[in-house]
């Protein structure tokens, strides 16, 4: 079987993060890689580059990863963690544009069956309005 | 520029964060999420930290390190925006651009990551104006600058209160975020003014 698509789950908070994650888990179970970060370098509410290319790292496929991010500063964090990726892995991470608890389960649903990065984010993304 | 004016800048500017770390928190919990002046603070406190590093290096790589600091340690969307004002500032130093032509592009670098530009309630609403009485007063004496400079940046944050946000955090509030000063204005005002204060020291 061909690689599935990994999601990562980016959050202001740390507890938001692990819970969609344990969500994810649960609804849709443990073939899909499913990684999450939340919390700023001082332990606080925000978000940390490095942890997201942490994270990015975890659930790494070759089919790529999809990343669902909460607030601003989370979206910008991460596309400044694709950014630092090698130029050959940025191409095959993606944000995408979704409320990021059903979003990731979602995403998570449609990786599972095997789906394309693009059809993973466009399944998502037609969550939001 | 010399290692002496990268120190005082670096000094300058993490003291005035420091100093009004309280204020511009209270600014970001009546529009925002309350965390600027907390996070702006420890991203300055961190380039304090290798302070002798940064005055050893060459001003556009010390910039750029020093923007790299502010993203990996804010958290916080002004970790990514000023972060890459410094990157797009210290990059374009590195290629032999002048400060004007640098801080333009330093200032282009935050309406690409921040997606948005003056008009908003942004740090963009001071820091746009800035840059463009940066390259109007090429030529004139420093002191001319700076006081220039200095009168742009306040008349600048002054016009972002009666302003509607339309991106950023504040911008879930609508028309309450009338009335109220933009924290990241606040704190472009802030870190302009200790800029000019030790460029007119320093020259």
């Amino acid at each position: 079987m061909s690689a599935v698509v990994g999601i990562v789950i980016v959050s202001h908070s740390p507890d938001v993060a692990r819970g969609a994650a344990d969500m994810v888990r649960q609804m849709v179970g443990d073939e899909v890689p499913c990684a999450f970060t939340g919390g700023d370098p001082a332990g606080g509410l925000g978000t940390d580059p490095q942890k997201i290319i942490g994270a990015i790292d975890a659930a790494w496929t070759s089919a790529g990863v999809a990343v669902l991010v909460d607030l601003g500063g989370a979206e910008m964090n991460a596309e400044m963690a694709i950014e630092m990726l090698d130029p050959e892995r940025a191409p095959l991470v993606r944000i995408c544009n979704a409320p990021v608890v059903e979003g990731a389960v979602v995403a998570a649903t449609e990786a599972s069956g095997g789906a394309t990065l693009e059809q993973v984010c466009a399944t998502a993304e037609e969550l939001s309005p | 520029m010399s290692q002496a004016m990268h120190d005082a800048l670096i000094d300058e500017a993490t003291a005035t964060i420091a100093a009004n770390a309280e204020e511009l928190t209270a600014l970001d919990q009546a529009i925002g999420d309350g965390d600027h002046g907390i996070n702006l603070k420890r991203g300055f406190e961190a380039i304090a930290a290798e302070k002798t590093k940064l005055a050893d290096a060459a001003t556009g790589d010390a910039l750029m390190q020093a923007g790299m600091k502010l993203v990996s340690t804010v958290g916080g969307a002004s970790g990514p925006l000023y972060g890459s004002l410094l990157m797009g500032i210290g990059k374009a130093l590195k290629g032999g651009a002048g400060l004007e032509a640098s801080v333009m592009e330093g200032v282009a670098l935050v309406k690409k990551r921040g997606k948005s530009d003056v008009g908003a309630k942004t740090m963009l609403d001071v820091l746009v104006p800035v840059a463009a009485t940066l390259e109007a007063t090429g030529g004139q004496p420093v002191p001319a600058r700076v006081a220039a400079l200095r009168t742009t940046a306040d008349e600048a944050r002054e016009a972002t209160k009666p302003m509607l946000a339309t991106r950023g955090r504040a911008s879930f509030l609508g028309e309450r975020s009338v009335g109220h000063y933009d924290p990241g204005a606040t704190s472009t005002r802030l870190l302009v003014h200790a800029a000019c204060d030790v460029w007119e020291r320093t020259t």
